[in-house]
This record gives C-alpha cells, sequence and structure tokens, in this order.
C-alpha cells in the first residue's frame, strides 16, 4: 500500500502529465490470488442463532444489544439487509425442503476480488487489500455514493440522517483483528462450522470436497469462486442461491470494461492532446482570409469604442 | 456583418412578477438546502440503501451537464469553423455554460454527503484513475474554471476604466486599469481557452454516460450499454443548439424584443444533423445488442418509447421542416422537445433503468427534493437575467434588417 501511496505522490510532482498517468494506468489485478483470505459459509451448518450479528457489531464498536435479545426469532418475518446498523445479518428461508428445519442465510459484504465500488470511488476511500479484504476509509470519503450505486451486491449502506459525517458502512472483514492475529468476530463466535476462515485457495478445495462427499445434500455451485470474477466470501448450500436472494451474475468482472473504456480515452493523456491539436489546425485552416491575424479567435476581440 | 460590438446590457427593470415567483422559488430551494445541511439527506430526501441517487444527480448534475453543452457545441461552430453569422448567439451560450455549471456544483453540493471534501479528488493521493466520476470531477473543475476565463473579455468591455466600487474606492483605478489591459490583450491567446472548452466538454459529456458502464448488473438493457459514453457524448452535442434556441427565443420574450429569426432559423438546420446522428447510433446499439424485445409493455420500456419518440423521432422530424424552423413558436417547441428528451434521457439512465436489487418500492422523489431542483433551475434564470441585464451579452437589436 505505502508504495503505491509513494509513487502516486511522486508522480504528483509533475502536476498534469502525472495526472495524465493516473489515468492512462492499465487496469491491473490488485491482488495475488493465492494470497487472498476469505470465509466459506456453510447454510446447512447455520442455526439461525443470529450470535455473529452480534459479534460484529461487539467488534466495529457499534450500538449492540445485549446477546440474549437475539434468541428472539421474530425478527425473521422480514427480509433483512445489511445496514449502517449492522454489517451483516442472518435471514431465514422457510419451506426450503433440503434441511431438516429452516435455511438460515448470513450476508454480508463479499469482498470481491474486482470490487466494483473500488472501481467507482473517486477519491481512492475504497481500497481492496492485497490479502482480501475491502476497506473503507471515511475521511476521505466525499459522500458521493457512486461505489452503492455501483454495487452487484448491493452492500453498502449509508448514514443519510447524518448530517454532517456520514459513512458508508459495510463489513470490512475485521481488518483491525486480521491485523493483530485474530479471525473475523463473525467467524469466533459461530457455534457450529457454518463459517471457516482461511486462504480463499483453501476453502476452495474445502469446498469442493464438501460438495462431492456429500452430492446429494449440496447444489454443485460454490457461489463466489467466479461470480464477477470471483469473491472473498464464498458460499455452499443445499439450495440453489438465486432461491436465496443471490443476484444470478456472470463470471465476468464488472470492472474491466468501463476500466479499458476509460483508460482507452485517456491513455497517458494523448488521444485529448491530439484532438486539442486536430481542433486547432480546424481553426487555423477554416480562418476566413478577409480576417487579419489579430481579429481571428475570440468574443473578446472587439472594443467598441 | 453582425459582431460583438452590438452586445449590450439590456437596461431592462429586473423586478417583474415572473421574477418573484422565482425568486420565492429559489429561496424556498435554499431553504429546505439549509434544512438538509443541518438534519441531513435522510430528512428531505426519499434516498435509501437502494437508491443512493435521486433527481439532485440525475437532474441538476446529469441533464444539468448535458443542457450546458451549447457552450462547446457553439464555441466549435463559431470560433473553430468560424461560423460567424451566428455570433450573436455565442456569448449568451456562455453564460449559460458558465451558469449551468456554477448551479450543477451548488446542486451537487446540497447532495454529496461530506460536501466540505469536494475538492479531494485534487489531492494526488486520492487519485483514482480508474473512476469515471473521477475523471468528471476533474474535468468539470478545470472546464468551470475555463468558462469564467472566457467570461472575463465581458465584465473587462463593461467595466474597463469606470469600476465604481462602493466603499473600496481605493481599488476603483488599478481594478479599471487590470480589466482595460485584460480587454486588450486577452484576445491574443482566448483560443487557447476556446479549444480547451470543446476537448474538456467531450472527454466529461462522455464520461458522465461512461460511469453508468459499471452498472450494468443493476441496469435496464434498453439503457445500459457498452457506448454509454458515445451516446451521452453524442445526445449533448445535439442538445446544444435547441439549449440555445431555446434560450434566445424564450429571452426574447421575457425582454419584449424581435426574436432573432434570421440566425435560428439557419441555425436550426444542424439540428436535426446532429440528433439524427445521435438516435442513428442509439438505433444501431439496440439492435446491435438485440435488445429490442425488452419494448414490452413494461413501466421501463414505456419510459423509453416516450423518451424516444417524444425526445427524438418527433422533433427531428419536425426539425427537417423548413417551416417550422422559420416558425418562433414551432421551432421554440421543438427545441423544447430535444431539450426534455435529454433530460428524460438523464433521468431514464439514472432512476429509470436503475434497478436495485432489495429495495421494492420505486424512488419518487419528495417534494422537498423537486423544489430544490426547481428552485435551483429558478435561481440560474434569476443570475442570468441580472447578467444580461447590467453587462453585454444580448444583442438586442440585431434583427433590425
Amino acid at each position: 500500500m505505502q508504495r503505491r501511496d509513494f509513487f502516486k505522490f511522486m508522480g504528483a510532482s509533475g502536476a498534469l502529465l502525472s495526472g495524465a498517468s493516473v489515468l492512462g494506468a492499465e487496469h491491473q489485478s490488485k491482488i495475488d490470488l493465492d494470497n487472498v483470505v476469505g470465509v466459506l459459509t456453510d447454510f446447512t451448518e447455520c442455526i439461525g442463532c443470529r450470535e455473529c450479528e452480534w459479534a460484529c457489531k461487539n467488534a466495529h464498536e457499534m450500538a449492540t444489544p445485549p446477546l440474549e435479545s437475539y434468541k428472539d426469532k421474530s425478527v425473521f418475518a422480514n427480509y433483512r439487509r445489511p445496514d449502517e446498523t449492522g454489517f451483516t445479518v442472518v435471514n431465514r428461508f422457510h419451506e426450503k425442503g433440503c434441511t431438516q428445519t429452516d435455511l438460515d442465510v448470513k450476508v454480508q459484504c463479499m469482498h470481491c476480488n474486482d470490487p466494483a465500488c473500488v472501481s467507482a470511488c473517486i477519491v481512492a476511500a475504497l481500497e481492496k487489500q492485497d490479502f482480501g479484504p475491502v476497506t473503507y476509509d471515511a475521511w476521505k470519503c466525499i459522500g458521493c455514493r457512486y461505489c452503492m450505486v455501483a454495487c452487484p451486491f448491493e452492500i453498502p449502506a449509508y448514514e443519510y440522517n447524518n448530517a454532517l459525517t456520514p459513512i458508508v458502512q459495510k463489513c470490512d472483514m475485521c481488518i483491525s483483528r486480521l491485523d493483530v492475529g485474530k479471525i473475523p468476530a463473525c467467524v469466533e463466535i459461530c457455534p457450529r462450522n457454518a463459517l471457516t476462515f482461511g486462504k480463499r485457495s483453501d476453502l476452495i478445495k474445502v469446498a469442493r470436497e464438501k460438495i462431492a462427499d456429500n452430492p446429494d445434500k449440496y447444489v454443485n455451485h460454490i457461489y463466489g469462486e467466479t461470480e464477477l470474477g470471483g469473491t472473498s466470501w464464498l458460499f455452499i448450500s443445499c439450495e440453489p442461491f438465486d432461491t436465496l436472494n443471490f443476484p444470478k451474475l456472470e463470471q465476468a468482472s464488472v470492472v474491466t470494461l468501463p476500466e479499458s473504456i476509460q483508460h482507452g480515452i485517456f491513455k497517458y493523456f494523448i488521444p485529448p492532446a491530439m484532438f486539442y491539436g486536430l481542433l486547432g489546425m480546424i481553426m487555423k485552416l477554416t480562418k476566413p482570409d478577409s480576417e487579419t491575424a489579430d481579429n481571428t479567435n475570440s468574443s473578446s476581440e472587439v472594443h467598441h469604442d | 456583418m453582425i459582431d460583438h460590438a452590438m452586445a449590450a446590457p439590456l437596461k431592462h427593470k429586473y423586478f417583474t412578477p415572473g421574477v418573484w415567483f422565482l425568486t420565492a422559488l429559489f429561496g424556498s430551494a435554499l431553504l429546505i438546502a439549509l434544512v438538509r445541511f443541518i438534519f441531513g439527506l435522510g430528512l428531505v430526501t426519499n434516498l435509501n440503501n437502494g437508491y443512493p441517487w435521486g433527481i439532485w444527480i440525475a437532474i441538476d448534475v446529469a441533464s444539468g451537464v448535458a443542457l450546458a453543452a451549447g457552450g462547446f457545441t457553439s464555441a466549435f461552430l463559431i470560433h473553430i469553423i468560424h461560423k460567424e453569422k451566428f455570433e450573436a448567439l455565442s456569448r449568451p451560450a456562455l453564460l449559460t455554460a458558465m451558469l449551468g455549471y456554477t448551479f450543477v456544483v451548488i446542486g451537487l453540493l446540497v447532495d454529496l454527503g461530506r460536501y466540505y471534501n469536494v475538492w479531494h479528488p485534487l489531492l494526488p493521493v486520492m487519485w483514482q484513475g480508474n473512476s469515471a466520476l473521477f475523471e468528471v470531477g476533474m474535468c468539470v473543475m478545470t472546464y468551470i474554471t475555463v468558462l469564467y476565463i472566457e467570461f472575463i473579455p465581458i465584465v473587462a468591455e463593461e467595466y474597463r476604466n469606470r469600476v465604481n466600487l462602493p466603499i473600496l474606492k481605493f481599488l476603483n483605478r488599478p481594478m479599471g486599469r487590470l480589466l482595460a489591459f485584460l480587454d486588450s490583450k486577452m484576445g491574443k491567446f482566448m483560443f487557447i481557452f476556446v479549444i480547451l472548452v470543446v476537448v474538456l466538454s467531450f472527454m466529461h459529456q462522455s464520461s458522465l454516460g461512461a460511469l453508468m458502464v459499471l452498472v450494468k448488473t443493476k441496469m435496464h438493457p434498453l439503457w445500459w450499454s457498452p457506448v454509454l459514453a458515445l451516446e451521452f457524448l453524442l445526445s449533448a452535442i445535439a442538445v446544444g443548439f435547441p439549449m440555445i434556441i431555446v434560450e434566445s427565443l424564450a429571452a426574447s420574450r421575457s425582454f419584449k424584443m424581435k426574436p432573432e429569426m434570421s440566425i435560428l432559423t439557419p441555425f436550426a438546420r444542424y439540428v436535426p444533423i446532429l440528433l439524427g446522428l445521435y438516435l442513428a447510433t442509439r438505433f444501431a446499439d439496440l439492435t446491435i445488442r438485440e435488445v429490442w424485445h425488452y419494448v414490452d409493455g413494461s413501466l421501463e420500456s414505456r419510459f423509453f418509447v416516450a423518451e424516444i419518440f417524444f425526445g427524438g423521432l418527433l422533433p427531428f422530424f419536425m426539425l427537417l421542416s423548413e417551416k417550422i424552423r422559420r416558425s418562433p413558436k414551432w421551432l421554440f417547441i421543438a427545441a423544447l422537445l430535444v431539450v426534455l428528451g435529454v433530460v428524460f434521457n438523464r433521468i431514464n439512465v439514472y432512476l429509470v433503468a436503475f434497478k436495485p436489487l432489495y429495495v421494492s418500492a420505486r424512488y419518487f422523489p419528495t417534494i422537498w427534493e423537486i423544489l430544490v431542483t426547481l428552485g435551483f433551475v429558478a435561481g440560474l434564470i434569476l443570475v442570468y437575467r441580472f447578467i444580461v441585464i447590467h453587462l453585454p451579452v444580448i444583442h438586442a437589436r440585431r434583427d433590425a434588417s
């Protein structure tokens, strides 16, 4: 990270030209996929205790109701989404035939390999850490909410009622815990094997084995393995994901096309500079002969005295 | 030949009943903006986590930028390919662009959650070259500066050597001299800015479309397109002249002057060409992407048909007719259709085509959002009126012949 900031800073000294180099840089995957961490969620193991919701709020020092209050199952009556007051929620899907009981589905930020929010962010307030988490720096943020428009999973939430310092709120994979060698709070508290933290490549192997060992139990789909270029958070389920409110998505990353358009148009600022030169030439060539050299260009020429 | 010497302050009375109405509208917009700054966006808008953008972005910002396109399209026509017979339209177009972008920025500041950080994209440590919005931000900041520079000669022409400040009297002489100096020298290098106006406009007009390319999975296929950037650019180019026509005819009426049909009629000939180019691109894009079957009677598809028909095909065919181009009334109607069609397109792209995954209720603006949007348009008209009364922008009597 610091290296990149350093280069950005060095680039700054060249003012306009360095601006060109930022816009003209090629799109490169910022991460080394072998070292990315993530979490594997197995819906068939989840019992809907919602202790992960409590642990998440607790770990992020948000207003946290006592743990006992999470035993209240009435919240399952409505489909809920992560929001500015909680980065993860568990929803219960009734009448799912694949389990003895209901199917409980935890959702939070997917931590995409190629995050649209990071590509969108005008000031790099959202960043993809090279080991996986997508993090947010409120200090940089201008509050434009383009990240929310861009997110294909509709995850970032906004503090619309905060007049002065509204924050874009979403799961950060407990990066401050990861930094001191702990695992995400939701994974730590999970009383079952519903959540497994580890290297993403290892988690994919674990998921494949689970599906191979129980082909009747699981649908043959690791959600997040390939969706939009893959995500750090992976899911396996006994029901198809589109019936659990997961969007059906292509494999191709959504950021590749817009980023290549952007860099095609602005490659080292050459196309705009060439366009400028072309217009200058047209301006000179189409200049009417009758005009004198210093009575040409602009609206300011005229002296009406 | 017509030239600038004829542009003059209109010296008209400022307040009329209509102006008082606009003042009230603008005042209420400022009050609502104040409420938003004290209590937050949540109290006055219908925005939520599914619909993070509302009409303040779709109309105030996206449509505002498109409708200010008269600035760069007229700069190209009049100053780059030297169609100088349209010179009379140049200053009003520049003024509209300058005020248009000013109100775009004001509207944006009301919408931004952390408006006081709006300058952050200037800091190299925060540069994010992958973001189309970053390009828009940098470009608009540069462009607005260029527009104000281009406007300096108009101020200089009027006030050189006769600056009369109420309190800071000792500044009168030096400021008068400065303006006289600018008036005599700026013309020499103004061409640099004229070309810059066109280049910068191409860049950010297209980027405002490009920024929705990223939203592919949440957009209706009738509007999402890999060539949104091109379509936004072409529609901005197509709406530039109609906007100038609408304004000129509206100003003539408001200031009780003869409509300048001797310029507007030949000027309007360009519109069907530019509008046709845009529509052809849209149709080619829809055909290549094989999405015509989405015109299926859904709400989105009805908006699409209305946009294309009333805002595109109808004015296109109307403006092909010489008779319509010669009639102030019909020319006004046809040009207004193009203007509204492009606004409709921006609303469609940013709001109607946008499908949140988990919010079932469709976004509809609150009365407060609508009042702020209308109030800022009123504010723009008020400042425009003030400036054309006091500065040489409009050619008062050019239809004397």
